[in-house]
C-alpha cells in the first residue's frame, strides 16, 4: 500500500510511546546504572566500571547456565515447529471439527503459568502423578527431583505440552491462506505429497514460521515461572536456566551489581539471536 | 492409507494435551486422604470440599477477583492506546517509523526476570505500589507491541479507500475513526483483546513483585500455599482448574479469529 508522508502521525503514536519509554528506558537505565556501580548498602553508590561485566563473562556459573539455556531452546524448536508443522498439516481444513481441534489445542497457552509448573508437578510425582506413577511401573526409574535427566525429560515435555500449540495455530493460518487452486494445479502436474509440502505448503508457509520460531525462541529464553515451579532449578543446579539464575543472584543475594551486569548480557544475546534470525529470514523478501 | 489415518495425529495430540488437565481436575475431586494413601485413576470419594474453601476464604476468592481487575485493565488500556498508533504504522510515512516499530517490537523480548526489581522500585518511587493499576501498567510492557504489531496486520488489510471515501462525505477525522473504521476492524480488535488477555493472564513473576496484599493475584496465593502449608494439593488443584475457566471462555467466542490474527500480523 501506497502511504503518505505525514509527520503529524507521530501524534498518534505518541500515547504508545509515553508509555512504552516510561516502562521500557527507565528500568533500563535503572538497570544499565546498577552495572557500573558497586553498593554496601545504604544507597551509597562507588562507581565499578566494567568490572561486573567481566566478572560475569568470566564466571562458570553463568557459562553454566547460558550453556542450559542454549540446549533447552535449542531443543524445544527441533521438538515443537517440526512437530507443529506436522499436526498443522493432518489437522481438516473444514467442517465442524477444526473448532473442536482449535479450542482444545489453545487451552494450554491460557491456563497462568505458574499453574502449568503445577500441574506437571503433580502429574509427575513419583507415587502419586499420573505420569510418574506409569513410568515407574512399566520399569523406568524415574524420579524428576532426584534424578538430572529426569528433571530435563519432564522440563521439556512440559514446555512441548505447553507451546507446541501456538505453532499449530501459527502454521495451519498459514496453511489455510493457500487457495485450492496451487492444490488442483499440483494435483495436474502429478506432483507427490512431498513435492506439494517442499513446494506450495512450506514457502506459504515461510512467514508464520518465521513469527513462530521467533516467539518461541525469546520466550523459551525468558521462560522463569514454570521450571521455578516444577523444579525449582533442581536437582541441584542442573535445571538452572537464565532467568531462574538471575533472580537467585538479583532477588535471593540482592547482589544488585552482577545482577544487572548480567541482565544486560542477557538481553543484548536475545536480541542478537532474534536480529540475525530475522535478517536471514527476510533477507530474500526485499528484492 | 496415509490420508485415511490423518485424524490419528491431531487425536493422538489432544488426549497428549489432556492428560495432565484431567489428573489436575480429577486430583482437585479427590479427598487428601485420597490423594495421600493410594493412586486412584478417577476419585473414589467425590467432595466438592476444596471448592467449598476457595469460594469461602477471601484470600483465595480475592486473588481471582484481582487477577481479573488488572487483566481486564490492562487489556482496555493496551488496546486503546494501540489503536491510534497501529492507524498511524499502517497509514502514513514519518520520521523514524520503522526505528520505531522494531524498537516496539525488542520490548516484547525482554525478560520479565530483569525489569522485576526496576520495576518494583519505580512503581514504589510513584507510589501505586501494591495497585492493580501498578500491575496493569507492567503489562503493557509486552502486551502494547504485541497489541499494535497485530492491529497493524489487519488494518493494512482494509484499503485506504475506506478512508477517502469518508472524508469525502464529509466525516472528520474521529467520526470516521469511531463510527467507521473501529467496526470494520472489529475482529483484529477481538484477536488483539484475545492476546492481551492471554498474556497478562498468565504472567506471575512481575504480577507477583509488584504486589503485597491488597492487588495479589491468584497465581501468587497458589505458589504461597505450595510452599507453606506443606502440600495441600487438592486445594492447589482446584485452584488451578479454577484459573483455567476464563481463559477457556475467552478460547470459545475468539476460536475463528485466533490463527488469523497472527497470521496478518507483519513480521
Amino acid at each position: 500500500m501506497n502511504k503518505t508522508v505525514n509527520q503529524k502521525a507521530w501524534f498518534f503514536v505518541l500515547p504508545v510511546l509515553v508509555l512504552v519509554a516510561f516502562n521500557a528506558i527507565i528500568p533500563l537505565m535503572t538497570v544499565v546504572n546498577y552495572s557500573v556501580q558497586e553498593t554496601f548498602g545504604d544507597n551509597v553508590f562507588f562507581w565499578a566500571g566494567l568490572r561486573w561485566f567481566e566478572e560475569i563473562l568470566r564466571s562458570p556459573r553463568f557459562h553454566d547456565a547460558l550453556g542450559r539455556q542454549l540446549f533447552f531452546t535449542g531443543t524445544i524448536l527441533a521438538i515443537e515447529i517440526p512437530l507443529g508443522v506436522i499436526i498443522a498439516l493432518a489437522m481438516p481444513r473444514k467442517g465442524p471439527w477444526v473448532s473442536v481441534c482449535l479450542v482444545l489445542m489453545a487451552m494450554p497457552l491460557l491456563i497462568p503459568w505458574n499453574v502449568v509448573g503445577a500441574m506437571w508437578n503433580i502429574f509427575g510425582l513419583p507415587e502419586l502423578g499420573l505420569l510418574g506413577k506409569t513410568l515407574n511401573t512399566i520399569g523406568f526409574d524415574y524420579n524428576y527431583t532426584r534424578q538430572p535427566g529426569d528433571a530435563w525429560f519432564t522440563l521439556i515435555l512440559m514446555d512441548v505440552w505447553h507451546w507446541t500449540s501456538l505453532v499449530v495455530l501459527l502454521a495451519y493460518a498459514g496453511l489455510v491462506s493457500i487457495p485450492d487452486a496451487y492444490y488442483q494445479a499440483a494435483r495436474i502436474d502429478g506432483a507427490s505429497s512431498w513435492a506439494i509440502f517442499r513446494y506450495i505448503q512450506l514457502p506459504k508457509m515461510k512467514r508464520v514460521l518465521t513469527i513462530a520460531v521467533l516467539l518461541r525462541f525469546m520466550d523459551s529464553f525468558n521462560i522463569y515461572t514454570e521450571p521455578s515451579v516444577l523444579t525449582g532449578g533442581g536437582p541441584g543446579n542442573s535445571t538452572t536456566l537464565l532467568s531462574l539464575d538471575l533472580v537467585k543472584i538479583a532477588l535471593g543475594q540482592f547482589d544488585l551489581g552482577p545482577a544487572a551486569a548480567m541482565s544486560l548480557i542477557y538481553f543484548l544475546v536475545i536480541l542478537l539471536f532474534s536480529w540475525i534470525f530475522y535478517t536471514v529470514m527476510t533477507r530474500g523478501d526485499e528484492q | 492409507m496415509m490420508t485415511r489415518l490423518k485424524w490419528l495425529v491431531p487425536t493422538l495430540y489432544i488426549i497428549f494435551l489432556m492428560l495432565p488437565i484431567y489428573w489436575l481436575v480429577s486430583m482437585s475431586f479427590k479427598t487428601t486422604n485420597e490423594i495421600l494413601g493410594s493412586f486412584t485413576l478417577w476419585p473414589q470419594n467425590f467432595t466438592l470440599e476444596n471448592y467449598y474453601t476457595i469460594f469461602t476464604d477471601p484470600t483465595w476468592y480475592n486473588g481471582y477477583i484481582n487477577s481479573i481487575i488488572y487483566v481486564s485493565i490492562n487489556t482496555v488500556l493496551s488496546v486503546a492506546v494501540a489503536l491510534p498508533a497501529a492507524y498511524a504504522f499502517s497509514r502514513y510515512r514519518f520520521l523514524g517509523d520503522k526505528h520505531l516499530f522494531f524498537w516496539l517490537l525488542t520490548n516484547r523480548m525482554a525478560p520479565a526476570a530483569v525489569f522485576a526489581l526496576p520495576f518494583f522500585q519505580l512503581y514504589s518511587a510513584i507510589g501505586i505500589f501494591d495497585t492493580h493499576l501498578a500491575v496493569a501498567l507492567a503489562h503493557t510492557l509486552f502486551n502494547i507491541p504485541l497489541a499494535v504489531w497485530i492491529l497493524e496486520g489487519f488494518m493494512s488489510g482494509v484499503p485506504k479507500q475506506l478512508d477517502e471515501t469518508a472524508y469525502v462525505d464529509g466525516y472528520s477525522f474521529p467520526a470516521f475513526f469511531v463510527k467507521i473504521f473501529v467496526p470494520t476492524i472489529a475482529a483484529g480488535i477481538g484477536v488483539a483483546a484475545f492476546f492481551c488477555f492471554m498474556f497478562s493472564w498468565v504472567e506471575l513473576l512481575l504480577a507477583k513483585t509488584l504486589t503485597a496484599v491488597a492487588a495479589k493475584p491468584i497465581a501468587a496465593t497458589m505458589t504461597k500455599t505450595a510452599s507453606s502449608s506443606g502440600y495441600e494439593l487438592g486445594l492447589l488443584a482446584a485452584a488451578g482448574t479454577l484459573t483455567i475457566i476464563p481463559g477457556a471462555i475467552v478460547i470459545y467466542f475468539v476460536r475463528n479469529y485466533i490463527a488469523k490474527g497472527f497470521a496478518l500480523g507483519r513480521v
